[in-house]
């Protein structure tokens, strides 16, 4: 883990400081703007974008949330900006929950709970995987990104993206049970095949 | 395989989330651990979720950052001078 961060010595100007900040931090938005856009491009736009911002407001950083929430704030909004650029069709602001929950009724009931993570992981395994969370409507993909991928809690989440908890766990819930139902289906048919040969 | 019908079942998913992120009241947790351990389907479901969250998790989920893009970040950010090393 790295030293913590001055706050102080980065609003200075230090710019040593903010070397430090870009790499504590740039990993973590890159993966972000990768999984929300899909591609390595557009991913170091958003990563370039986001500290170049984070560069020019720092010293409107009030420190209500954590240096990396702000930082996912900004990157979150690059990365929506980007996408409706990109895919006008696109509604961010869906999936409010709604009284239809048929779609989170399950169908799959297979239980590959107990495998070890380098059987579910292994090559084909881990494309699937992140092919599932690629195929998560955009407005789900990134509260479960902040909130499961990258470790916010359910605060920071709404935090970063400007939405109220309950938003966010509506989401989240909705994500969660879509991606177990994907790989629900993939692993009872992938192992259920292995055990027959 | 039969689709998943049990009245409480759908009470349940909905509180699915929040019971795995110990945000759920200790009433409702109690309620909701009395119908696991009747429903082997929920407890597929919940277990499923759960392990769902642990492989995201997984540092082979979260690469770092290629060395080229780390470099031309450096560089935009006029900040060549603290390329090498990693400044950490």
């Amino acid at each position: 883990m790295p030293n913590e961060i001055s706050l102080e010595a980065l609003i200075a100007g230090d710019r040593a400081e903010f070397a430090r900040l870009v790499d504590s931090y740039s990993s973590s938005i890159y993966r972000l703007g990768l999984r929300m856009l899909g591609n390595p491009q557009d991913a170091e736009d958003i990563l370039q974008n986001t500290f170049i911002n984070a560069l020019t407001h720092i010293h409107k950083f009030e420190g209500r949330s954590s240096l990396l929430t702000w930082l996912y704030r900004i990157a979150s909004n690059e990365a929506l900006m980007l996408l409706r650029k990109k895919k006008p069709e696109v509604n961010l602001d869906d999936v409010e929950g709604g009284d239809d929950d048929e779609d989170l009724r399950p169908t799959q009931f297979v239980d590959w709970s107990a495998l070890p993570e380098d059987e579910l992981l292994s090559g084909e395994g881990k494309n699937f995987l992140d092919e599932a969370i690629r195929t998560l409507p955009e407005s789900m993909r990134i509260v479960f990104l902040l909130r499961d991928v990258e470790g916010l809690s359910i605060r920071e989440t709404a935090e970063a993206l400007n939405l109220t908890e309950t938003n966010v766990k509506t989401r989240l819930l909705r994500a969660r049970v879509s991606l177990r139902e994907k790989l629900s289906a993939y692993y009872g048919e992938r192992f259920s095949v292995r055990s027959e040969t | 395989m039969s689709e998943h019908v049990h009245k409480n079942c759908k009470e349940l998913l909905g509180s699915l989330s929040s019971y795995i992120d110990g945000d759920l009241s200790p009433e409702l947790c109690l309620e909701l651990e009395k119908h696991l351990a009747g429903c082997d389907d929920c407890t597929v479901v919940l277990n499923t979720t759960k392990r769902t969250i642990d492989l995201v998790h997984s540092p082979l989920e979260k690469p770092d950052l290629p060395e080229d893009v780390r470099e031309r970040l450096f560089k935009r950010l006029n900040l060549d001078t603290y390329l090498n090393p990693k400044s950490q």
